[in-house]
């Protein structure tokens, strides 16, 4: 497996960390309750198809990474860098 | 036997090898089933259940019979296939998997008692009495079971790890790989051409077309060599293909001496390639499979394809007297090519009654099939039905074709299932089914050579397209036969016998009927109830005719009744190659600090701590106990002075006008208000609010701080870091980099520390300006330092900083000293009593199941600020007061020894899971206090300190009373540390 | 219903083997059943094998959407131990262990049930003290454990490479009660023993919607029909978010894949259960011969099956500096199951807020050993509506109120690093 790191190019699956689901993103408010916060920490879509995740390529420059990958598949539609912004939007 | 002027051997070059304790001489070119093959040795291996004499069947990789072991001792290979090694001077082969001898081989009872050894019968039996399947069923079992057998010795050969990268892997080099190759390899691309065999060509090697009028292996020859002038195209031969992953990486092995006698020591033996390729053209050709009929598994009973392998580029005819039996025109150019080369052809059997042979010199049985044979170590006989009745044959070589399966494996490692095709009764690869990859040729079902290289040619030109380079702007490709391909399916004929579908694992065409009787008719339900395709070849020979016999079973077709799923490797990788590199010390990093060399050449010992490697002790004179050694080094610090490295403390420069807000948002507790010059001790927690690590983090500026990490979680905290800032605080201007191997670090800790820093350093060291977790620059023998005054050995101390390459001689500078001062160097064992009896903890505390709560640390998460894991933390649960919390424990009789890891019960209980109310977690002799003192987690613990409790450690078999206490047991209100 | 035995094996051969008869039925669904199990995997087999004979409830369903034992009940190591440190975990897996000593008798089939000893290394003060205290836990709950120092393992593996490795062996911890079984023959003889009693395992019958009326569950929509039944039970491991989602829920579960691997048949050279925690690999050799090994999981979520090469190559390169003997020997196979990894590495069996609606999932890699106590758990939860004694723990709320987490690895919420 391979990503196409932003910043560095196509690299081997070995460069990078992989987190979790990108919910990881939306880091709900102290106060925003504990279903919030239990959807945060612990439940997941999970989905048999595109999803958005979160990479580090932690052996290269170690930037966060939101990928949209295909878990049935391993098809990568995009990478981007976390800090581009427009991965918080949505 | 031999056929002179034939083949691709080097008759200039004899070799001689020896195989079941005979010698015999092959040609260079010859492998080890070729050489024996001339040899007239038919019988090489024994079937897995029955032990049936088998011979030869093919002459690839997907050999089920003649496997053999090579090499003696630790060299000693089980599970060889004659039909790839190639033989080379000394090359000793052994039969396997036979006791005593391999033409007489007890275990061939089993074949007696075949009735009741059929489909899964141990499922249905060894139930009783209970007990005995691990005393006696299971030791037979698994001794009658197996094939070769491992030396048992360490592996004594060298294996390697490569990576490549090409536009182009082309894998496989019959007519369409190399029309494949040379068309890209002509337009630029750069090209890596893989190919399993000895010898590029693949079945032009084996076969007696012309190309452009050329012998197939000479226009072989010429290609391979005008690839071999360009730059771009890499030539791989001995090298398998064995393994398609994702976004175009691919595995492959290559043998790179084992062909080899004599190798010179430590000679890679194979190569582990990973392979990233933006395109790939699969040309792996075809396997041909053989028919069922009763006893078709005799020795001397092959695939007519192999047949003409060993024929035409071996220069042997596996028989003297051989029959032909097919349902397909391409079996008959086995019988064609034997006759011309003078080998007598006892009958050419077609099972096709409109079958045509042309001028036919033998006898020609159209609308006919074998029955049976005979011949138990070898073949001698055949028994053919024809329409007009039943007649024997005499023969030593029976070639069989069945038909051709297209080695679609590589297509189906991404879960990609073929597509069955009814006009070559095959399965052929499902388009797509690995992004960039297109089969062509044979391995697609285009069977003439003609169509395998305009195949090959045309796929090469879709490739360049694809990779922005020109294809040539003629197609043309070289003339070649064309002929059709015609078979009639025919997977088993009918009899009342035992006939073979899956040759190793002696499964018949019985087995399959009666796992669909027993409703095992799901395909993944037969095979793994009769093992069906599980044997070294995995069905390789097997699989489809398996599927047919299920599918006439059950009454659907072959496409509804589907296929199981071919796997990586394709073909057996070693686990010394494909785990290359690992073995001895190579499977991790070796991280070393500074001061190792002189803790080596102070006789430490040393253990691993992660990667890293830290003197455990260091021994003096006279001492035969590491204790002595520890309580000694106790003594320096408590008494003295000691020096110990702590580089291996991860090390994180922080710095940016948002370094203290991220900080506060990190720690549980505030690091903004830490003054310039100041260290402070800080938490961290998980975002699900456990406790994830703890050090100190020294303020060097208004915007610099450096953290400390424990030497476990260095990585991922810095991992953390990043994920925090990036992806939770991108407003921050803040940066992070890890100066763990950049600084060297070590303790100066004792009462006499200060007095021997003030000794090297150019600046003085007193309470006014170095107060206790006091911090800055320093100057050492005019080297730019830092200096940290902070404790974790509870005694007065500090912690120095000089770059790296200054590690080495501070340390011998710093243990020199402190010697003179009474001192000395002390180790994680020292070390780690010292944290004990100051109750700090470590990973074996903060274990991951640990809260701040637990440890006492509530008070730590500020109230004021939000942070990492705070919110998690507050969870019920997080902060239910029956959970186990920290504390001290000392026995109540002195002597008792405390060990971590036991378990803590109240007085008077059982020890059973129920009643446990806690456990230690460190443990040690404390030579300050001359007991033994530990720390664990207690239910309610602070609640019940003065209590009195039992410590069980069934393990060790230690049980002791002991006493709750605080977990600090020396100087608890830390005057010393201050002093 | 034949009963199976040496003497019939024998009696059949004589006679052609022309008596043997389907282990079990293909029925056609009926429109309505007792209760569902969705999955034929070896829980939810188990689970209807449980119903029956503990409960009495014969008018229930298994729905496979593929073949029964398809899932990860035939794709893993087949390891089998007891040797949980956490209360709820210890209680569980011990009554599992006690289920496999007499399943062979209790099915009437040869799961080949193997104790033929596991032995966990360890490579450091620290990680010994972890496995006493792991240890002490099993014998507290009535399980076996040894501590070995490095002679002791050397006199039980001497094929160990003790001198030049990576990771030197410190010890281990050896629970002789700990082995393997024939993974297939599990699910077979579940099914065989459910069918026998008169479950229906319907193939080939993908569960596609859970219908809902009133807060409580009113059956199944499938590719093979509507299924009415009042209680359903979800069983599907790495397809649990899928499914639950038919019922609205959302499940603190990531779907990762864990590769296993074999060798080629070989002679016996490993005689027990051997894992290396510290390089992530575990090896026994199955009765035919092949080494049969595995490691950590591909680390990014996946429903592909199918396993990546640096996570194969770090298995390989783990057994390498371990044990190098095996280096001769060569990789058959490899294969990718999915698993349901939970944010503390243990399992769910609990209803769920929908009346009639169970659950069974999150065994993360471990549910192989789990398949008899969590059929007959989940068995008791569904017939009872109580949780079975030793199951306890295993409550879906545990995450929402952090009581009652069961992290034995202590890695946290993250699901991947269980």
């Amino acid at each position: 497996m391979r990503l196409t790191c932003p910043i560095c190019g196509a690299r081997d699956r070995r460069e990078f960390y992989y987190q979790g689901d990108a919910v990881a993103l939306y880091r709900p408010a102290p106060d925003a309750g504990v279903d919030a916060w239990d959807d945060y920490v612990h439940l997941r879509d999970n989905p048999a198809g595109v999803r958005r995740e979160l990479w580090q390529h932690e052996a290269g420059c170690g930037a966060w990474l939101v990928a949209e990958r295909n878990t049935t598949t391993h098809d990568v539609l995009s990478v981007s860098l976390v800090t581009d912004g427009t991965e918080r939007g949505a | 036997m031999r056929i002179e002027g034939k083949g691709l051997i080097d008759r200039a070059t004899p070799v001689r090898f020896q195989f079941d304790g005979v010698g015999h001489t092959g040609f260079a070119g010859d492998t080890l089933a070729s050489a024996l093959l001339a040899k007239g040795v038919r019988l090489m291996g024994r079937s897995f259940k029955y032990h049936r004499p088998r011979g030869v069947l093919t002459a690839g990789s997907e050999e089920p019979n003649a496997l053999v072991t090579i090499g003696r001792g630790a060299a000693q290979e089980p599970n060889v296939r004659a039909t790839v090694q190639e033989i080379y001077p000394g090359l000793e082969a052994r039969p396997q998997n036979a006791w005593p001898s391999l033409k007489a081989d007890v275990m061939a009872l089993n074949d007696l008692a075949w009735p009741v050894l059929g489909a899964g019968f141990y499922y249905k039996t060894f139930m009783w009495p209970r007990g005995f399947w691990e005393r006696l069923y299971e030791p037979i079992i698994r001794r009658a079971a197996g094939l070769g057998a491992l030396s048992g010795a360490h592996n004594p050969d060298r294996s390697e790890k490569v990576y490549a990268f090409c536009d182009l892997l082309v894998i496989g080099s019959g007519p369409a790989g190399l029309m494949a190759a040379l068309t890209a390899g002509r337009a630029g691309a750069d090209v890596l051409l893989v190919e399993e065999d000895s010898v590029f060509g693949g079945r032009l090697n084996a076969e007696t077309f012309l190309v452009d009028g050329l012998a197939g292996s000479d226009w072989a020859a010429q290609v391979v060599a005008e690839l071999g002038e360009m730059e771009n195209v890499r030539l791989m031969r001995r090298t398998a293909a064995v393994g398609a992953y994702d976004h175009g990486t691919y595995a492959a092995v290559e043998r790179v001496n084992g062909h080899r006698g004599n190798r010179p020591e430590g000679a890679v033996l194979e190569t582990f390639w990973r392979i990233v390729a933006k395109q790939v053209i699969l040309a792996a050709g075809a396997i041909e499979r053989p028919v069922a009929f009763e006893n078709n598994d005799r020795p001397g009973i092959m695939t007519a394809g192999a047949v003409r392998a060993y024929l035409n580029r071996w220069g042997v005819s596996p028989g003297r007297r051989v029959a032909v039996f097919g349902n397909n025109d391409d079996a008959h150019r086995t019988a064609a090519d034997l006759h011309a080369a003078g080998v007598e052809v006892a009958a050419l059997i077609d099972s096709r009654a409109d079958a045509q042979v042309r001028d036919a010199d033998y006898p020609v049985y159209a609308g006919a099939v074998v029955t049976g044979s005979a011949g138990r170590l070898g073949l001698k006989r055949v028994s053919v039905k024809t329409s007009g009745g039943s007649k024997d044959i005499e023969v030593d070589c029976l070639a069989i074709s069945g038909g051709w399966n297209p080695t679609v494996h590589l297509t189906c490692h991404m879960n990609g299932r073929p597509t069955w095709r009814d006009d070559i009764a095959s399965f052929v690869p499902t388009p797509e089914s690995i992004p960039g990859l297109v089969a062509v040729g044979a391995c697609n079902g285009a069977f003439s050579t003609s169509a395998c290289l305009a195949d090959g040619a045309a796929a090469a030109g879709d490739a360049l397209k694809v990779l922005g380079l020109t294809p040539p702007r003629s197609r043309a490709v070289p003339t070649a036969e064309d002929d059709p391909y015609q078979l009639a399916p025919l997977w088993a004929v009918p009899g009342k016998g035992r006939a073979w579908i899956d040759f190793q694992n002696d499964v018949t065409v019985k087995d399959i009927k009666q796992a669909a009787t027993e409703n095992f008719s799901s395909v993944e339900h037969m095979k793994r109830y009769t093992t069906q395709g599980m044997a070294t070849d995995q069905g390789k020979n097997s699989n489809v005719a398996a599927l047919a016999v299920l599918a006439d079973a059950t009454g659907r077709g072959i496409p509804e009744t589907g296929t199981t799923t071919f796997r990586p490797p394709f073909s057996p990788v070693s686990l010394a190659t494909f785990g290359a590199g690992a073995q001895g010390m190579g499977f991790a990093p070796q991280r070393f600090t500074t001061s190792h060399a002189e803790s080596l050449a102070r006789g430490a010992p040393m253990i691993e701590a992660g990667l890293w490697y830290r003197p455990s002790y260091f021994p003096a004179e006279g001492e035969t106990h590491w204790r002595e050694s520890c309580d000694r080094e106790v003594g320096y610090v408590r008494n003295a002075v000691g020096i110990c490295d702590v580089s291996t403390l991860g090390k994180i420069d922080i710095q940016g006008e948002g370094a203290a807000e991220l900080l506060d948002f990190v720690y549980t507790n505030t690091f903004s208000t830490l003054k310039v010059g100041r260290v402070r001790y800080g938490l961290m927690l998980r975002e699900d609010g456990f406790v994830m690590d703890d050090g100190t983090t020294a303020r060097l500026g208004d915007q610099h701080y450096v953290m400390t990490t424990t030497t476990a979680a260095a990585g991922a905290v810095m991992r953390h870091l990043e994920f925090v800032h990036q992806v939770l605080c991108p407003h921050l201007d803040v940066r992070f980099t890890s100066v763990t191997e950049q600084w060297a670090q070590f303790a100066v800790a004792g009462p006499a520390s200060r007095d021997l820093l003030n000794d090297m350093l150019e600046t003085t060291v007193d309470n006014a300006n170095w107060p206790f977790m006091a911090c800055g620059p320093v100057t050492v023998s005019g080297v730019s330092g830092r200096l940290f005054r902070i404790s974790f050995s509870g005694e007065h101390a500090y912690e120095i900083a000089v770059p790296a390459r200054y590690g080495e001689s501070l340390f011998k500078c710093l243990v020199q000293r402190a010697e003179s001062m009474g001192g000395g160097a002390y180790g994680m064992e020292a070390l780690n009593v010292m944290r004990i009896e100051k109750g700090h903890i470590t990973h074996a505390e903060i274990h991951g199941r640990t809260t701040a709560f637990d440890i006492g640390f509530a008070g730590m998460v500020s109230a004021t600020k939000d942070c990492i894991g705070k919110t998690m933390a507050a969870r019920e649960g997080l902060v239910a007061s029956d959970r186990e919390r920290l504390v001290g424990l000392k026995p109540v009789g002195r002597d008792a020894e405390l060990t971590a890891g036991a378990h803590l019960f109240d007085l008077g209980v059982e020890f059973r899971r129920d009643n446990s109310r806690g456990y230690t977690t460190s443990a040690a002799f404390s030579p300050t206090l001359g007991h033994h003192i530990a720390l664990g987690f207690l239910q309610r613990g602070p609640e019940r300190l003065g209590e009195v409790i039992r410590c069980v450690d069934h393990m060790r078999g230690l049980e002791a009373e002991v006493e709750v206490c605080a977990p600090v047991f020396v100087d608890p209100e830390g005057g010393r540390t201050r002093g | 219903m034949v009963k199976f035995s040496g003497l019939r094996v024998l009696k059949e051969g004589l006679t052609g083997n022309t008596g043997w008869s389907p282990h079990w039925r293909d029925p056609e669904p009926r429109s309505e059943y007792d209760a569902l199990i969705i999955g034929g995997g070896g829980h939810g087999l188990s689970t209807a094998y449980y119903l029956a004979k503990n409960h009495g409830m014969t008018n229930i369903a298994v729905l496979e959407k593929g073949y029964i034992g398809g899932g990860n009940i035939g794709r893993n190591t087949t390891i089998v131990r007891a040797n949980y440190f956490l209360p709820g975990n210890s209680e569980f897996y011990s009554h599992s262990l006690k289920l496999w000593e007499g399943l062979e008798e209790d099915l009437n089939y040869n799961v080949m049930h193997s104790q033929r000893g596991m032995i966990n290394l360890f490579h450091s003060d620290g990680q010994r003290d972890a496995f006493v205290r792991r240890g002490n836990a099993m014998v507290n709950q009535g399980d076996d454990a040894i501590l070995l120092d490095r002679e002791g393992v050397r006199d039980h593996l001497p094929y160990l490479d003790f001198e030049n490795t990576r990771f030197p062996i410190y010890g281990g911890l050896y629970h002789p009660r700990g082995g393997t079984a024939r993974h297939d023959a599990v699910a077979w003889g579940y099914a065989r023993g459910a069918d026998q009693r008169g479950v229906d395992l319907l193939q080939n019958c993908e569960v596609t919607g859970i219908d809902i009326e009133n807060g409580g569950v009113r059956g199944v929509q499938t590719t093979r029909g509507v299924i009415r039944a009042r209680k359903v039970g979800i069983v599907v491991a790495g397809r649990s978010g899928q499914v639950a989602a038919m019922a609205g829920l959302r499940l603190p579960i990531e779907s990762h894949i864990l590769q296993a691997f074999v060798t080629e048949g070989l002679k016996p050279c490993i005689d027990h259960v051997v894992t290396f925690g510290m390089g992530h690999f575990y090896i026994s050799q199955s009765d035919k011969g092949g080494l049969v090994f595995g490691g950590d999981l591909d680390f990014y979520a996946s429903y592909a099956s199918r396993g990546n090469l640096p996570t194969a190559e770090h298995v390989m390169e783990a057994g390498m500096t371990l044990m190098p003997m095996i280096g001769k020997a060569k990789l058959l196979r490899s294969w990718g199951g999915i698993m349901d990894m939970t944010p503390d590495g243990s399992p769910i069996i609990d209803r769920t807020d929908t009346n009639g609606l169970f659950l069974n999932c999150g065994w993360c890699y471990g549910g192989f050993k789990a398949v008899p106590a969590s059929g007959d758990a989940f068995a008791h939860l569904m017939a009872t509506g109580r949780h079975h004694t030793d199951a306890q723990a295993f409550r879906l709320d545990r995450f929402r109120t952090g009581r009652g987490i069961l992290d034995e690895e202590g890695t946290g919420s993250q699901h991947n690093l269980h």
